[in-house]
C-alpha cells in the first residue's frame, strides 16, 4: 500500500503525530494548501483576527500547559505579524512552534507577491528555524522542531514551507529517531557542581533563593518548596517566577527588580550567597549591575550554558535542568547540615523586619476616584489563587505581579522579557484554551488593551470566555510615570483620552462580549462579582482609575538598587536598619 | 589580546553562515576575518573565524555560538598548538625596469608568480599571517594595484581531529570573573 500524501497532508499529519491538539492561524495565499487538511484533522484550528493574536494565544496557551504552543499563517505580511509573539517568546522561553507557508520555491528570492524572507527575519529570535522547499523534509523538519522547542531551555521554533511544496506529493514517513549533531542539552548536573553548591550553602549567614521562570518551566516548584524549607533561606521570585513559589510562605519575600519589595531587592543586594536558579540577572532585576550584591557569592543552575557568566561571574556554575539539580542538591545540602547548619535568625531578623516595615501598599486617591492598586487586588481576592492572571505590559502589569497572590505555578502570565504590550488578550484566550475548566483573568491596560483586543471576537465565536479587566487610566501610565519623573511631567504623547473614546463597554459588546463598567470604588467588588459568574461569554470590565496613581518601590533605571525608593523621594529608613 | 582564532564545525545546511553572522552582529562580537569551506565530511562544513574581542568573553562566544543548532564543534587555535596560514594574490605594479626586484621580494617569501601583463604581474602566497603582511609591505614600494586574502584558516598540530575533539562536547562555559557585562542604563 503506498502511503502517498501531499506536502500539505504531511504536514498536518506530522502535527498530529507531534501530539498537537489545537492551533492558532489565519490562512493565506501559500500555507492554503494545508488548511485543506486542516479541514479534515481532529487538531482544533481556532481562527484569529491577527496573526500576532495566533502567536500570543500560542505562547499563553504553552505557559499554561507546559506544552509547545502552535500558531500557523500565511507567507509575506502573515509571518511578519507573527515576528513579534515570537520574538517575545524567544525572550521568555516558551515553547513554541509557527509554521508559515511561503512562496513557490521558484518564485522565493524574486520579491514575489506576499514574499518575505521569514527565515531570514527570524534568524536572531529563534531558537532555530526551517525553510523546506521539498515536501520529503516536511516530517522530519516538524519533529525536530517540536523536540528542539520543548527540550533544553524552550523557545520557538518556525517551520517556513514553500506553497510547493504543500501541493506536491510525498511519502509519509514518521522519523523513527531525532539525529541533531549539533544539538544536546545537558540535563543532568554535574555531580561535583552539586557538591560545591551545598558546601557554600552550609557556610553561608545570608543566603537568598533568587527564583526565575526557569523552575516553572522545568516543572520544580515543589522541590523548591523543600529545598527552601530544608535551607531557611529568603526565597525571591522573579516578574517570570511568580507562583513558582507560594506567596503566602513565610519564607517568601516577593518579587526582587525594579519596583520589586523593598525586602526582595534589599536581601539580593546584602545577601553573601544567591542560590540562583533558573534565572538570568536580568537588568530589571540586578539594577547596576556593578553595585548588584557585590558581597555575595553566586551558585547559578541553569539549562542553558551560555547563561552562565554571561552578566554576572557565577562561583558554581550548575548547567542542567533547575528540577533535576535541585533534587541533588537536597540529600548533597542534608549530608553538609548533617555537619554544621548555619543559624541564620540574624539574618532572618534583618529581612523580616524590612518585609514587615515595608510591605508593598498604595493609597486610594484623594480626589475619590478609584486605585487601579485596589482593583487589581480585589481581583486576586476574588477570583482566588486557582485562577490564571494574564497581563499586558506597563503599570498594570506590575501592579498585578504585587498586588495578586500567587499559590501555585502556571497561574501568572506576561510578557516578561520584550515586554509586549497588547500581550494580554490573545494570551489570556490561548490560557482559557489550554485551561478551559478554569476562571482566567487578562489584567490589562488601556494601552495595551487597544492593542489586540480584536481576539476578543475570536473568543466570543469560538467559546473562550476570558474575563478582561482595563485598568483605565486614560494613559500610557508607565510612560506616564517615567515622564513624571524624569522628564519634568511633560507628558508627550501619553494621553490615550480612552475615558472618552472609545467606549469599551460598548465595544466589547459589539464584539460578542459582556462590557460592564466600574467608576466608583464601591462598585469594585460587585463588579468583579458580576464578571465571576458569566461563564458563557468573555466579559470586559472597564474600570475607571485614577490616573496619577503610581508603581513603587522603583530602583530607576541604571541605577543601583541600594538606591531603592519607597515612594517619590523617599528612600527606606536604612539607619534603623542594622545591615 | 583580544584577538582570538575559533575553528568551528558546521553543518553544511543552508543559512548556517547567516546564523553565525546574524548571532556576531546581534551579540556585537567583531569579527576580523571568516573562511568557510568544505572538510573530509560533506555534510560538515569548517569556519575559521578570528575574532577581535573587545568587552566580551571568549567563553561566552563559544557558548552562544553552541546554541546555533547547526553549529557541531567549536575549538579555539592557540598560537602553540596550531598551525595557521593565509592565502593571497596580488597584482603589483611591474614596469620592466622594476620587474627583476618584484621577483625577488616575491621569491623571498615563497610567493609564486600566476600571471603577467607588460605593467603588472600577479603573486600567489601562502603563510603565516606575519609572512604576508610582510610581504605586502615588501611589495608596497612597487604599487599595489589590487589585493585579495583568504582570512586565515588554522589547523591543530599533532594527529587528533577537532572532530574527535568536539563532537561529544555539551559547551558549558566556563567563565572568567572579570568578563561580566559593563553597566548600561536600559
Amino acid at each position: 500500500m503506498s502511503n502517498q500524501v501531499t506536502g500539505a497532508q504531511a504536514l498536518v499529519k506530522s502535527l498530529e503525530h507531534a501530539g498537537v491538539d489545537v492551533m492558532f492561524g489565519i490562512p493565506g495565499g501559500a500555507i492554503l494548501p494545508a488548511y485543506d487538511p486542516i479541514y479534515d484533522s481532529k487538531i482544533r484550528h481556532i481562527l484569529v483576527r491577527h496573526e500576532q493574536g495566533a502567536g500570543h494565544a500560542a505562547t499563553g496557551y504553552a505557559q499554561v500547559t507546559g506544552r509547545v504552543g502552535v500558531c500557523i499563517a500565511t507567507s509575506g505580511p502573515g509571518a511578519t505579524n507573527l515576528v513579534t509573539p515570537i520574538g517575545d517568546a524567544a525572550m521568555d522561553s516558551v515553547p513554541m512552534v509557527a509554521i508559515t507557508g511561503q512562496v513557490p520555491s521558484a518564485a522565493i528570492g524574486t520579491d514575489a507577491f506576499q514574499e518575505a524572507d521569514i527565515r531570514g527575519i527570524t534568524m536572531p529570535i529563534t531558537k532555530h528555524n526551517y525553510l523546506i522547499t521539498n515536501p520529503d523534509d516536511i516530517p522530519r523538519a516538524i519533529a525536530e522542531a517540536f523536540h528542539i522547542a520543548s527540550t533544553g531551555r524552550p523557545g520557538p521554533v518556525l517551520v517556513d514551507i514553500a506553497k510547493d511544496a504543500l501541493q506536491k506529493m510525498t511519502e509519509l514517513k514518521w522519523p523513527s529517531k531525532i539525529n541533531l549533531a549539533g544539538y544536546n542539552p545537558k540535563t543532568k548536573p554535574d555531580s561535583q557542581a552539586i557538591r560545591d553548591a551545598a558546601a557554600l550553602i552550609a557556610q553561608s549567614r545570608k543566603p537568598v533563593l533568587y527564583i526565575g521562570g526557569g523552575v516553572i518551566k522545568a516543572n520544580a516548584s515543589k522541590q523548591l518548596l523543600k529545598l527552601a524549607e530544608l535551607t531557611g533561606a529568603p526565597v525571591v521570585t522573579t516578574l517570570m517566577a511568580r507562583g513558582a513559589f507560594p506567596d503566602s510562605h513565610q519564607l517568601h519575600l516577593g518579587m526582587p527588580g525594579m519596583h520589586g519589595t523593598v525586602a526582595a531587592v534589599t536581601a539580593l543586594q546584602k545577601s553573601d550567597l544567591l542560590i540562583t536558579l533558573g534565572a538570568r540577572f536580568d537588568d530589571r532585576v540586578t539594577g547596576k549591575l556593578s553595585t548588584f550584591a557585590v558581597n555575595a557569592k553566586i551558585i547559578h543552575a541553569d539549562i542553558d550554558p551560555a547563561e552562565i557568566g554571561k552578566n554576572r561571574f557565577a562561583d558554581v556554575a550548575i548547567v542542567g535542568d533547575v528540577g533535576e539539580a535541585i533534587t541533588a542538591l537536597i540529600p548533597a545540602l542534608e549530608a553538609e547540615f548533617k555537619k554544621s547548619k548555619p543559624d541564620l535568625t540574624q539574618w532572618w531578623s534583618q529581612m523580616g523586619s524590612l518585609r514587615a516595615k515595608y510591605p508593598v501598599g498604595y493609597d486610594h486617591p484623594a480626589d475619590g476616584s478609584v486605585s487601579p492598586q485596589y482593583v487589581i487586588e480585589r481581583i486576586g481576592a476574588i477570583s482566588g489563587p486557582d485562577s490564571i492572571y494574564v497581563a499586558g505590559v506597563g503599570q498594570h502589569q506590575m501592579w498585578a505581579s504585587q498586588f495578586v497572590k500567587y499559590e501555585k505555578p502556571r497561574t501568572w502570565l506576561n510578557s516578561g522579557g520584550a515586554g509586549t504590550m497588547g500581550y494580554a488578550v490573545p494570551a489570556a484566550m490561548g490560557a482559557k484554551v489550554g485551561a478551559p475548566d478554569t476562571t482566567v483573568w487578562a489584567i490589562d491596560g488601556d494601552g495595551c488593551f487597544q492593542m489586540t483586543n480584536q481576539e476578543l471576537v475570536t473568543c466570543a465565536l469560538n467559546n473562550i470566555p476570558i474575563k478582561v479587566a482595563i485598568i483605565n487610566n486614560e494613559s500610557l501610565g508607565m510612560v506616564r510615570q517615567w515622564q513624571t519623573l524624569f522628564y519634568n511631567s511633560r507628558y508627550s504623547n501619553t494621553s490615550l483620552e480612552s475615558k472618552r473614546i472609545p467606549d469599551f463597554v460598548k465595544l466589547a459588546d459589539a464584539m460578542g462580549c459582556v462590557g460592564l463598567r466600574c467608576d466608583t470604588t464601591g462598585d469594585v467588588d460587585k463588579v468583579i462579582k458580576e464578571a465571576m459568574a458569566i461563564n458563557d461569554q468573555p466579559v470586559v470590565v472597564d474600570f475607571s482609575v485614577f490616573r496619577d496613581a503610581m508603581v513603587w518601590p522603583m530602583v530607576a533605571a541604571g541605577t543601583s538598587n541600594d538606591d531603592i525608593m519607597v515612594a517619590r523621594e523617599t528612600a527606606p529608613d536604612w539607619d534603623s536598619q542594622e545591615l | 589580546m583580544a584577538t582570538h582564532t575559533l575553528s568551528v564545525l558546521v553543518e553544511n545546511s543552508p543559512g548556517v553562515l547567516a546564523r553565525v553572522a546574524s548571532l556576531f552582529s546581534r551579540r556585537g562580537y567583531n569579527i576580523d576575518s571568516l573562511a568557510v569551506g568544505p572538510t573530509e565530511n560533506s555534510e560538515i562544513s569548517r569556519m575559521t573565524i578570528v575574532l577581535n574581542l573587545e568587552g566580551h568573553a571568549l567563553d561566552q562566544v563559544i557558548a552562544q555560538l553552541f546554541k546555533l543548532v547547526n553549529v557541531i564543534g567549536i575549538s579555539e587555535m592557540t598560537e602553540a598548538d596550531s598551525i595557521k596560514r593565509e592565502a593571497l594574490l596580488v597584482k603589483v605594479k611591474a614596469k620592466k625596469s622594476d620587474r627583476e626586484k618584484v621577483l625577488e621580494v616575491s621569491k623571498k617569501f615563497n610567493g609564486v608568480i600566476v600571471d603577467e601583463t607588460d605593467d603588472s604581474v600577479t603573486i600567489e602566497a601562502t603563510g603565516p599571517s606575519a609572512d604576508i603582511e610582510a610581504l605586502l609591505n615588501s611589495l608596497e614600494q612597487f604599487g599595489i594595484k589590487e589585493l585579495v586574502q583568504s582570512g586565515l584558516i588554522a589547523l591543530e598540530r599533532g594527529s587528533i581531529t577537532l572532530a574527535d575533539r568536539t563532537l561529544s562536547t555539551s559547551g558549558v562555559a566556563i567563565s572568567d570573573p572579570n568578563s561580566a557585562t559593563a553597566d548600561y542604563q536600559n
